[in-house]
């Protein structure tokens, strides 16, 4: 058997731990051969292949929270890492893999189980193995009048995602996940299982209606973080709104992108529409039809001039715009509800967005709910809060895409929610990226899952080539570099950059890792959760970092 | 294949006729569940499946597209791809597909269109 161990734990205390692990979860739930563990790799690492990457020593499978307060209880008493995954698809950041080679993964993705949905309240409560798919079909199933707010793959784990803090794209109260969240369970690294908000509360009915319950809420210090097992987590989840409406608005001259953020703010800060704001580049896409920006190259023509040595001017992509009568930038607006409000909150937004000149808006696309079959396969799915897996596009063999990769990780730095600051964001990063011999996007869009800011969202792909992947390795720590210089800092990562992008935080002597540091040591002094998580790692192991 | 399908089909029923439960008949129902929860979001017929997609890229129409649709797979070639994965897909977890339920989703995937 090869076998990574954990570090400083020999070959008898291993054992000793696993015959506990098996009488805590049975011996079929427990895997140490190599294919196994095979399945605990990141399918998406960036160090296949190579001594860095990193692996586990086994996995533990429990399907109940007693079970996980056994594994946990065990690898207190024998100091091993254990990392719990959720679904184990957090591809792009992670997938199913430790921070720390030779830790145990603790599996929970058999602890599958919607234990409640109130359709009234609009919540639920889940267990940590519970896909966006999963609870979709229990909805449909049960015939509730309720809809999930679901990232682009919708295999994903409700809590994982939620844990790590990604965002979805129905309306704006649930595209935040951590925050749609109310109330959680957590084992500790005791083993002691704790409540959270009003579930500390015996007896209390409201531990999916009031998130913070009495005294500190400390909700947040177990996302994107080692401190704890999270095993049950409440949602706010979205009724299912009368309608849906969709209207896009084109802007033609390079500068008129300024206005139509600020306007596109001010609209979302004051609730006139509540879906997601998508801005996009409709001279690079000009169809954006559902999945057909991920396959379709941009014209040719529009091709060479963003290709063009120090970038495209902006007189050159004016041009091209008013040539082939196509605009420069776009925004689509969403709004859930009744007819007769959303066509108001559309019409009223096009009188704002009029301000700009020349601006062009579309026929707007109107669905009552529930959608036909064929209305479902028009719709951009996500924005209905239906789970899909299509944006796999990315990077999967396609006519525009013949050479497929092997997965892709995410640089994802947040952008003031301004349209200078986009402009400079794409100069900086296109910089960065000729410099790097990366390629260059000169006209990246900002995304908007969260209000109030931007992200702006890369994917460097990785390929079985371990010097290509070695070169990204280091243009990718060079651009966290370059952002954090420009007061830009990323929102998540995956294990491969966490150390580097905490150490980014690092206001007043790294006062923020500091203080994680001293709550790890005293809420699991023997660093057994997930060691090197988000770059914390516990006092045995500080000199781990990279 | 059809032939040792059969044969092994004979010895399931033997076994289970003497009491032990070491080789069972596939559970083609639970096949075709495991598919349409864990393939058929990529690989369904349709160009918005990016598995789908993809072959099509590959094989050029040689091979359809949708795995539903095809002939040439073996029950190993199944188990293999969901274990090892390819390209953009990734491999599956014991914990997502268990061994039987790949045996069932492999034995599904065979034969639906053989009978």
């Amino acid at each position: 058997m090869i076998m990574k161990l954990p570090p400083g734990i020999s070959d008898s205390v291993f054992n000793l731990a696993i015959k506990e692990f098996e009488q805590a979860v049975g011996k079929d739930w427990v895997f140490t051969s190599e294919a196994d563990l095979d399945l605990y790799r990141d399918a998406y690492s960036p160090f296949k292949g190579e001594e860095e990457e990193r692996v586990a020593s086994a996995a533990v499978a429990p399907d109940n929270v007693e079970a996980v307060q056994a594994v946990v209880r065990t690898a207190n008493k024998y100091k091993i890492p254990i990392y719990p995954i959720s679904t184990g698809k957090n591809l792009g950041y992670g997938g199913s893999a430790p921070t720390l080679s030779g830790s145990v993964v603790l599996d929970l993705k058999r602890m599958n189980r919607v234990l409640e949905v109130d359709e009234a309240n609009a919540s639920c409560l889940v267990e940590p193995g519970v896909a966006y798919f999963d609870l979709y079909r229990h909805i449909q199933e049960k015939g509730y009048k309720l809809w999930i707010d679901t990232p682009d793959p919708g295999w994903g784990s409700i809590i994982g995602n939620a844990l790590d803090r990604g965002g979805g794209y129905t309306a704006t109260k649930y595209r935040n996940h951590f925050d749609a969240h109310c109330g959680m369970e957590v084992v500790l690294a005791n083993g002691e299982v704790m409540r959270t908000g009003m579930g500390a509360l015996p007896g209390a009915k409201t531990w999916q209606q009031y998130k913070s319950g009495f005294g500190p809420w400390i909700d947040g210090m177990f996302s994107q973080s080692n401190f704890g097992v999270v095993t049950k987590m409440g949602f706010w989840l979205m009724p299912q709104p009368e309608g849906y409406l969709a209207g896009r608005v084109e802007v033609f001259k390079y500068e008129d992108l300024i206005p139509l953020v600020d306007i596109m703010s001010d609209l979302e800060n004051n609730g006139i529409y509540t879906g997601m704001p998508m801005l996009d580049v409709p001279l690079i896409n000009p169809s954006m039809l559902p999945g057909e920006a991920m396959r379709t190259p941009p014209p040719a023509e529009v091709q060479a001039i963003l290709s063009k040595p120090g970038g495209p001017t902006a007189a050159e992509l004016e041009a091209y715009c008013k040539q082939h009568d196509v605009g420069l930038w776009g925004c689509k607006f969403q709004y859930y509800g009744p007819e007769e409000i959303v066509r108001a909150q559309w019409a009223y937004t096009k009188k704002r967005l009029s301000v700009i000149a020349g601006a062009r808006f579309s026929e707007p696309e109107f669905y009552t709910m529930p959608l036909t079959p064929e209305q479902m396969q028009k719709v951009h799915k996500v924005s209905l809060g239906i789970p899909n897996l299509e944006m796999f596009f990315i990077g999967a063999r396609s006519p525009s895409n013949p050479n497929p990769t092997r997965g892709h990780i995410w640089f994802s730095p947040i952008i003031p929610r301004n349209g200078r600051e986009v402009f400079k964001a794409q100069r900086v990063f296109s910089e960065a990226s000729r410099q790097l011999g990366l390629p260059v996007f000169p006209l990246a869009i900002a995304t908007t899952y969260w209000e109030r800011a931007f992200i702006f969202i890369f994917g460097f792909p990785i390929t079985d080539d371990i010097e290509f992947n070695r070169k990204n390795r280091e243009a990718f720590r060079e651009l966290v570099k370059i952002a954090a210089a420009n007061g830009w800092g990323e929102y998540r990562t995956a294990p491969a950059h966490q150390d580097a992008i905490m150490a980014t935080y690092s206001f007043n002597n790294h006062a923020l890792l500091r203080f994680h540091e001293t709550v790890k040591d005293a809420i699991d002094p023997n660093g057994i959760i997930s060691p090197g998580r988000y770059g914390i790692w516990p006092k045995n192991l500080r000199g781990n970092k990279v | 294949m059809k032939q040792l399908t059969s044969c092994l089909g004979t010895i399931a029923v033997l076994l289970l006729s003497s009491g032990q439960f070491l080789a069972a008949e596939p559970d083609l129902q639970q096949g075709q569940v495991v598919y349409e929860r864990w393939c058929a979001p990529c690989h369904a017929p349709g160009n918005i499946y990016p598995g789908t997609v993809a072959l099509q890229t590959k094989y050029e129409g040689k091979i359809p597209a949708a795995l539903m649709a095809r002939t040439d797979m073996t029950p190993e070639f199944v188990k293999q791809f969901v274990r090892t994965g390819v390209s953009i897909m990734p491999f599956f977890r014991k914990t997502e597909i268990t061994d039987s339920e790949l045996d069932n989703l492999a034995s599904f995937l065979v034969t639906k269109n053989k009978n």
